[in-house]
């Protein structure tokens, strides 16, 4: 008999007093220019956009929105710096500049966390936890190869490529700027930085940093705007690098931009990652992983685990528990330290995922959501999964970006692969099984860039990530990650 | 009394076979001063497809053959190819190259798949590694085969061109369809030769003759294909491939990235996979 009492299979819905993080930390100014060559400068478009607190749709500040002549003076003041301070300076004296950032970022974590917050709509529990100790380490990790590149990789002697442009997508803001930035200074380039619309304000406040820190003009850019300011960072003939994180759609628009011009591309796209779990699996640990792996950042995670794949004899238990765990998400306020999922970061993509959702019903599967109580404001979306999803289902083939699990099964390893791999996309992939040798012959045979076994969404600055196929070429993180930012030809 | 020499007919090499054109079309191979050395077959978009689909499906038994495998099979190659030498040297010199420039040619040819062959069980040790997370998981990140590559082998040098770019494909496990070089399309079909008498699985290297105008576009727009190497392309067929690569985000080798003997040729034509796993008792 055991020592402990059984407990209720009824979810155990108490209340929870609220825990709100201050916002007093960090101080939001009316208006931001644009980054220039060191300092803040009005946009000669003339065009400023609002960003908003997705949770509140509260306007947050006024951003300006850089037109061409502004992309212009961004890539030149990043050209003169390349050819003036910052490419005569030794490693490194480079390598202590980024060093110095990181530090400063560590500094002010939480700040940039509330900040992240505010704009973004993530809970301030993963905002706090998770993005900020992950940018501070991906500076300081790679800050220290500055001046020990021609050990990267053997035989090459790589030099800088020159100006990298990046432009960067609104689920880890300050994150994303972290995976482009740190690397392209470590190399010895500089950036023009096009942030997302909807999610400047992080950009911004590292802008300053930077400033603060002593960084030479130029070296770091900052230029806000929508999709046609992206574009100008893109096509500019000054741009000898491009960098892009965001959807396959506008990624192969890029690929397109870039076709025929020298400049050296990496792609970090779309995703719609298996995650598989076998008979054998300690299914309370692969419960946790599965939740994780889909509602971490509402879902919002290029790498998401967005199709589950149960083996079938396990089926209907373990959708039971993933069911139970579902009616403990605290969906609210992102500034709650209780909050699990926070705002689902613009009405367009809520839209964008409401319309996938009702493909999911419409074409059959069955939905399931908890009955969890939303804000009258802002834009949320309840935990959503489906079962009885077919692979032809839109929900089981297209990236919906938000809290949407879909859940499909299989009978054999060899099918769980040919599932898992049927699909354009090739970012991560998650296997949960307690036999040693069946996750080495899953981990092999899965088209994917990052496989997660028996753990799901880890990531750090030494390990390299990116997709197969149509998820984008290049890595971003560890030794690898070095690898787009240099000319290594010999 | 003369004896009347039996010539070679050249045709395509696909699947490990070596069918002529489907299209029934040939076109003459030209030496150095104009004159014709043989008729070689035209490749059509249907011997492309064919020649994917056959890479394709030789695809997985080749990247799951062991490295030491691979390596055994492509110092095979060389043994192959320096019993051909001498084939190679009166083709090199039809196209008119001196006898010492051929000669060496085919030595170096045949030192660099030695040099090659050496690589398959060492870059991943090279271009992999463990990475020291700040948790407790293991973290393993390897390089592993793209899949499908087109290679659009150079005009000249001739075969250490060809050598120099459809060998390092192979290493890591990847297959390919190579467009030869138009104007040297009978030192490639030799090849293909060499290939097929090398344990080198059918399908694993195709090898199409014909007009790289008419097949590159072909072979940049294919849906199946992953990769195209377009070292051998002219600059107008350099925009055409980069293009055909938007549409399933093909990887691209462009002219002058890599050198024809380096490591660094292997790995553009792999994805690295970073694998994590927890530690616990």
């Amino acid at each position: 008999m055991s020592r402990f009492p059984t407990t209720t299979h009824t979810p155990l819905l108490w209340e929870y007093a609220p825990s709100r993080e201050s916002t007093d930390i960090v101080e939001i100014e009316d208006r931001y220019g644009l980054f220039i060559d060191g300092e803040f400068r009005e946009p000669k478009s003339g065009k400023w956009f609002d960003t908003v607190n997705p949770a509140t749709e509260e306007k947050l500040a006024t951003v300006a929105e850089a037109g061409p002549k502004d992309v212009d003076d961004a890539v030149k003041a990043a050209r003169a710096a390349f050819e003036g301070p910052w490419g005569r300076m030794s490693p490194s004296e480079r390598a202590k500049h980024v060093f110095r950032i990181a530090r400063m970022i560590q500094e002010r974590s939480r700040e940039l966390a509330v900040l992240e917050v505010l704009d973004g709509g993530k809970p301030i529990k993963e905002a706090r936890d998770v993005d900020l100790p992950l940018v501070a380490a991906h500076f300081f990790y790679y800050a220290g190869w500055a001046d020990k590149l021609e050990y990267a990789f053997p035989g090459a002697k790589p030099k800088p490529l020159g100006v990298a442009g990046q432009v960067i997508p609104w689920n880890f803001p300050l994150l994303m700027l972290a995976w482009k930035v740190a690397p392209a200074l470590a190399a010895g380039n500089t950036v023009v930085l096009k942030p997302a619309e909807t999610t400047p304000l992080s950009a911004l406040l590292f802008a300053q940093i930077a400033a603060e820190a002593g960084l030479p003009p130029g070296v770091v850019n900052v230029v806000t705007g929508a999709g046609e300011t992206g574009q100008l960072v893109v096509t500019h003939p000054g741009v000898d690098k491009v960098a892009f994180t965001g959807s396959t759609a506008v990624g192969k628009l890029i690929r397109s931009q870039v076709a025929g011009t020298g400049k050296k591309l990496t792609l970090e796209l779309g995703g719609k990652a298996a995650n598989i779990i076998f008979e054998d699996a300690p299914l309370d640990q692969a419960v946790e992983g599965v939740i994780n792996g889909i509602f971490f950042n509402q879902g919002h995670v290029c790498c998401a685990g967005s199709r589950l794949l149960v083996e079938e004899s396990i089926h209907d238990r373990f959708v039971d528990k993933v069911k139970r765990r579902l009616q403990t998400l605290r969906v609210g306020d992102p500034l709650d330290k209780n909050t699990d999922v926070g705002a689902i970061n613009s009405r367009q993509q809520l839209e964008k995922i409401e319309e996938l959702v009702e493909s999911g019903v419409a074409e059959g599967a069955e939905m399931y959501q908890p009955d969890c109580p939303l804000p009258a404001k802002g834009f949320w979306f309840r935990p959503t999964l489906f079962t009885g999803v077919s692979q032809s289902h839109r929900i089981a083939q297209e990236e919906i970006f938000g809290p949407v699990l879909s859940i499909l099964t299989f009978r054999t390893p060899e099918e769980a692969v040919e599932k898992a791999n049927n699909t354009p996309y090739g970012l991560s992939a998650g296997v949960w099984t307690s036999k040693g040798s069946r996750i080495l012959w899953m981990a092999d045979r899965m088209k994917a860039g990052v496989v997660w076994a028996n753990t799901y969404n880890k990531f750090d600055p030494t390990s390299p990530f990116g997709g197969y196929k149509e998820s984008g070429f290049g890595r971003e993180g560890g030794r690898h990650g070095l690898l787009p930012y240099l000319d290594w030809s010999e | 009394m003369s004896r009347l020499e039996v010539r070679k007919t050249y045709k395509l090499y696909i699947d490990g076979k070596f069918p002529r054109s489907e299209s029934g079309r040939s076109y003459p191979a030209l030496g150095a001063d104009g004159e014709v050395l043989a008729r070689v077959a035209r490749a059509s978009r249907k011997d492309l497809r064919d020649a994917v689909r056959a890479a394709r499906n030789a695809q997985e038994g080749w990247a799951g053959a062991t490295a030491y495998n691979r390596g055994q099979v492509i110092y095979r190659i060389a043994e192959t190819l320096e019993d051909r030498a001498g084939t190679f040297v009166e083709q090199l010199m039809e196209l008119g190259y001196t006898r010492a420039k051929s000669e060496k040619e085919v030595a170096d040819s045949v030192d660099l798949v030695v040099w090659y062959a050496g690589w398959a069980d060492k870059f991943p040790q090279v271009l992999g590694n463990l990475n020291p997370v700040a948790g407790p998981f293991f973290n393993i990140s390897v390089p592993e085969p793209t899949g499908v590559v087109g290679v659009v082998a150079p005009e000249e040098p001739a075969l250490y061109g060809l050598v120099g770019t459809v060998v390092p494909v192979m290493v890591p496990g990847n297959v390919s369809v190579v467009l030869a070089a138009e104007g040297a399309p009978m030192p490639a079909i030799t090849f293909a030769e060499v290939l097929a008498t090398s344990d080198v699985p059918a399908g694993v290297v195709n090898v199409l003759t014909g007009s790289k105008d008419e097949l590159v576009p072909w072979l940049a727009d294919h849906m199946d294909v992953d990769a195209v190497d377009a070292t051998g392309a002219p600059q107008h067929l350099v925009e055409r491939i980069e293009e055909g690569a938007v549409h399933n985000v093909k990887r691209t080798l462009l002219p002058g990235e890599w050198s024809l003997r380096s490591p660094y040729r292997i790995a553009a034509f792999t994805e690295t996979k970073t694998v994590w796993h927890p530690k616990g008792r």
